[in-house]
């Protein structure tokens, strides 16, 4: 195929068709990022109990839909679920001393057990948005951005809310400096347990978001869920401040998270329509996170290095 | 106010690293107390105030603080007793969080954190007060974050920090070592003036040896773990540098400051 028939084998309006579809899927993913935000960015640990926890919160849901659960409800035990996943991860790191990303690790490898077992042994099981009554589905894509946004923006002021609280700046506190946390009194020990319940609690909501949107539930679905949500934390974070600079709080850094999610999604929708191998998305993912992540080092270093004086002094 | 009974710490032990750090240290502070203390490098300063304020367990002994046995209690069920000024600047406040926010953890220290606001209107009236009182121009940047602060402003804050709940004991380690002379002596006399303000029973770790004459009204030396030296009142007052290096010397101590390196 030579290059003139590749550009013209490329159709706008079908890129344009498919860009609400990204919206939809980046606003999912963007609450689960606005989860691995707390662990991430206010506790300081990057926890890989997500992967899993995706999954289990999707599991959950479709399993309790098809027993008859409402939505809202399936939704809810799945979130307890989840939570229950980073109570796990918690107790492994602060009572046994397991250091947070192992102990991340062997969590979310017990979860794929786990979530085996909750979808009785089946590697994915279907709810039909015909069947059942769904929150959201991409048969209905506009309202489904409309009800994906409705919960972001809810969670967004939860946050915002309880990350102000004395307790939410004890979260807080223990990821920023744990020596003067614990001499201030704070039991870091019990605010990390609750700091990762909790953003497992929202990752496994939005993998019960997931599910009612794509229509199943898969054993594999939560696999690199962490990348995807360090990638929209950081897009969320580069574009936040791009736009609003020094005027960003904790509220636009919140929703930044969620729109790096969309962000995020977009991109992927313009990779698959400039028609490159999907099955390159996940190297590709992992090479723009890498770049994001690298670019406060090489900033600093462009400052000051000493690669920086051998080439002044050569 | 404070006794310190027969404490014991070894690190690694049974270890060739092995480090007997405290041996058998016992010390009863008065209420009021203002105590320096002196000692060579690895004489167990750090290590007596890291054991008050359980930083780990001690391996023997018992630590009474306002007549509460706290010696089983881990770090974090003691801090409503005990005020900290660390060594390091950076370690007694948190960078990424606002200097009110940082001021109004410390004003819940060792109470329970519920899901009130972690800042209240009237809280930040009494910051703005309290950090104009520093005279470092503090009480206009209430919302900037910490970390932006020089570390002789950031010693200032962790100071208030330490007793904006009045604290039982107040440990200060060395907490002006890292600043330059002109912000150390700024610090050391805003210490002064907040101990004698709410009459703080103190204990103050120094290097510098005109420092621990000036300050408190009683002073120790310590060496290999234990204390070896004790004066207080009148004596103290009385003390000059070439006393304590020959008492040093005498009671076979060695004492590491800049003093002692250029009396020889």
């Amino acid at each position: 195929m030579t290059i003139t028939s590749y550009f013209a084998s490329l159709n706008v309006l079908k890129l344009l068709r498919n860009m609400p579809g990204g919206v939809s899927q980046g606003i999912i993913w963007g609450i689960m990022a606005l989860g691995i935000y707390i662990t991430f960015r206010l506790l300081d640990v990057a926890d890989l109990t997500v992967d899993g926890s995706f999954t289990t919160g999707g599991a959950v849901t479709v399993m309790l839909i098809l027993a008859g659960w409402p939505a809202w409800a399936a939704l809810l035990v799945a979130m307890l679920a989840g939570i229950l996943a980073g109570f796990v991860t918690g107790m492994l790191h602060t009572k046994l001393g397991i250091p947070a990303i192992l102990a991340g690790i062997l969590t979310q490898f017990s979860l794929y057990s786990v979530n085996l077992h909750i979808m009785g042994m089946a590697a994915n099981k279907a709810v039909s948005v015909d069947k059942y009554h769904l929150l959201l589905s991409s048969r209905n894509i506009p309202s489904a951005i409309l009800t994906g946004a409705v919960i972001a923006l809810a969670l967004v002021s939860v946050f915002y809310w309880y990350f102000g609280t004395e307790q939410g700046s004890a979260i807080r506190a223990t990821g920023n400096n744990p020596a003067m946390s614990r001499a201030l009194g704070i039991n870091i020990d019990n605010m990390k347990v609750l700091g990762l319940s909790l953003s497992n609690g929202i990752v496994a909501l939005s993998g019960g978001l997931l599910v009612q949107y794509q229509g199943f539930a898969d054993i594999n679905m939560g696999r690199g869920a962490i990348v995807i949500g360090l990638a929209a934390v950081i897009i969320g974070e580069v574009v936040g401040n791009a736009i609003l600079g020094k005027r960003l709080n904790f509220y636009g850094t919140l929703t930044f998270t969620v729109i790096g999610g969309i962000v995020y999604y977009l991109v992927i929708v313009i990779v698959l329509w400039l028609k490159l191998n999907s099955n390159d998305l996940k190297l590709f993912t992992a090479i723009v996170v890498a770049l994001f992540l690298a670019v406060p080092y090489l900033r600093s270093q462009q400052k000051s290095s000493f690669a920086k004086l051998r080439k002044k002094g050569g | 106010m404070l006794k310190l009974e027969n404490i014991s710490k070894t690190f690694n032990p049974g270890t060739i690293n092995e480090k007997k750090a405290l041996n058998g240290l016992s010390l009863h502070l008065k209420p009021g107390d203002f105590v320096t203390v002196i000692g060579g490098n690895g004489a167990g300063k750090s290590t007596m105030l890291n054991a008050v304020a359980g930083v780990w367990p001690v391996d023997e002994g018992r630590i009474i603080l306002d007549g509460h046995d706290i010696t089983a209690l881990p770090e974090y069920k003691r801090a409503h007793l005990i005020g900290r000024v660390f060594q390091d600047p950076m370690m007694g406040t948190a960078p990424n969080m606002q200097l009110e926010e940082n001021l109004a953890l410390a004003a819940r220290r060792g109470r329970p954190r519920g899901l009130k606001w972690g800042v209240t209107n009237s809280e930040r009236e009494e910051y703005h007060e309290r950090l104009k009182i520093l005279g470092l121009g503090l009480e206009d940047r209430m919302t900037s974050k910490v970390g932006l602060l020089s570390g002789g402003q950031r010693q200032a804050v962790t100071l208030l920090m330490a007793v904006l709940r009045e604290p039982k004991l107040l440990l200060l380690d060395e907490h002006t070592a890292a600043l330059d002379p002109g912000t150390a002596a700024k610090v050391l006399e805003l210490s002064d003036q907040i101990v004698q303000e709410h009459n703080l029973t103190t204990l103050m770790i120094t290097h510098n040896m005109k420092d621990a004459i000036r300050h408190g009204n009683r002073l120790i030396m310590m060496n290999e773990g234990h204390i070896i030296l004790d004066i207080e009142g009148e004596e103290k007052k009385k003390l000059t540098k070439q006393q304590l290096i020959d008492m040093f010397a005498q009671k076979g101590g060695s004492i590491d400051s800049d003093e002692t390196l250029l009396t020889k």
